[in-house]
């Protein structure tokens, strides 16, 4: 690979970057969602790249947890999602600041 | 021409991303962001990962992305009518990290000569992946395991309660 390392590495500060602005920006939940795949995927490159520039396995093995937990964490949040538009008829933000607790 | 690859995949990925998240529908947006994550799957191949690159197409891109896409028709969601709001309370993290992420980026390029060494060439085989998995990370992946079974039963327990509740308000 004739790629350097800094180089991917500032791919994955961008992917990171977007999904944090649109986390932060955006008021529609399932986009919040969006951002937060976005930044754990930007994470998971930075893992890979780090196991094949220092020819370690633990990088991957990593990426593959971080896939696992992910999983639950979707499952979860959407539940989650569906359950509030359930009971308020929208997803957007804004509409739960009111929560307690 | 690897390298060249790469680039292209890279320009492909935040591409599809930057679309992704400026997309009014959410709908459009899952569409792009699988777009995208086929791109970093490929990315993960040229980096010498073939295993995490075929489980970021069958577990992010065709279960996650799918749930979503499930999520989002079940919902029947339309585009959100109004712009993002613009407010400077909102704006000025966001502006903040992104001139973190200039730095950063300036001084990685500057200075670190250690990331300046290209990658060298890795390919990690699924046996060789399996081995060390579970030679050394056998008590993670129990815990994962127990992990992904209470979000199981956490998401079957939020969409039971929602239906007793409907039915409790029709009654």
């Amino acid at each position: 690979m004739i790629v350097p390392l800094n180089h991917i590495l500032l791919v994955a500060a961008a992917l990171f970057f977007m999904g944090l602005s649109c986390t932060l920006v955006r008021r529609n939940l399932v986009m919040i969602l969006i951002g937060v795949e976005i930044m754990l995927n930007a994470a998971g490159l930075v893992l890979v790249a780090g196991s094949a520039f220092w020819q370690q396995l633990d990088g991957q093995l990593m990426v593959m947890l971080i896939m696992a937990v992910t999983a639950a964490e979707v499952a979860v949040a959407l539940a989650m999602v569906v359950y509030l538009h359930g009971r308020t008829g929208t997803i957007d933000v804004n509409t739960f600041k009111d929560m307690q607790g | 021409m690897a390298s060249l690859l790469f680039y292209l995949l890279a320009a492909t990925a935040l591409l599809a991303t930057l679309l992704c998240i400026t997309r009014r529908s959410p709908v459009h947006a899952v569409i792009f962001l699988i777009n995208a994550f086929f791109a970093l799957a490929l990315m993960f191949y040229l980096l010498g990962a073939p295993l995490i690159a075929a489980w970021e197409v069958i577990v992010y891109a065709g279960a996650i992305m799918v749930l979503f896409l499930f999520v989002i028709m079940t919902l029947e969601l339309s585009p959100d009518s109004q712009r993002p709001a613009l407010s400077r309370g909102q704006w000025a993290p966001a502006l903040l990290l992104f001139l973190l992420l200039l730095v950063s980026a300036g001084l990685i390029l500057t200075f670190d000569p250690a990331s300046q060494a290209s990658v060298p060439l890795f390919y990690a085989s699924p046996r060789s992946f399996g081995a060390a998995l579970f030679d050394r990370y056998g008590l993670a992946v129990e815990i994962v395991s127990f992990q992904l079974l209470f979000a199981a039963a956490g998401a079957y327990y939020l969409g039971r309660r929602r239906k007793a509740h409907q039915a409790e308000e029709s009654s």
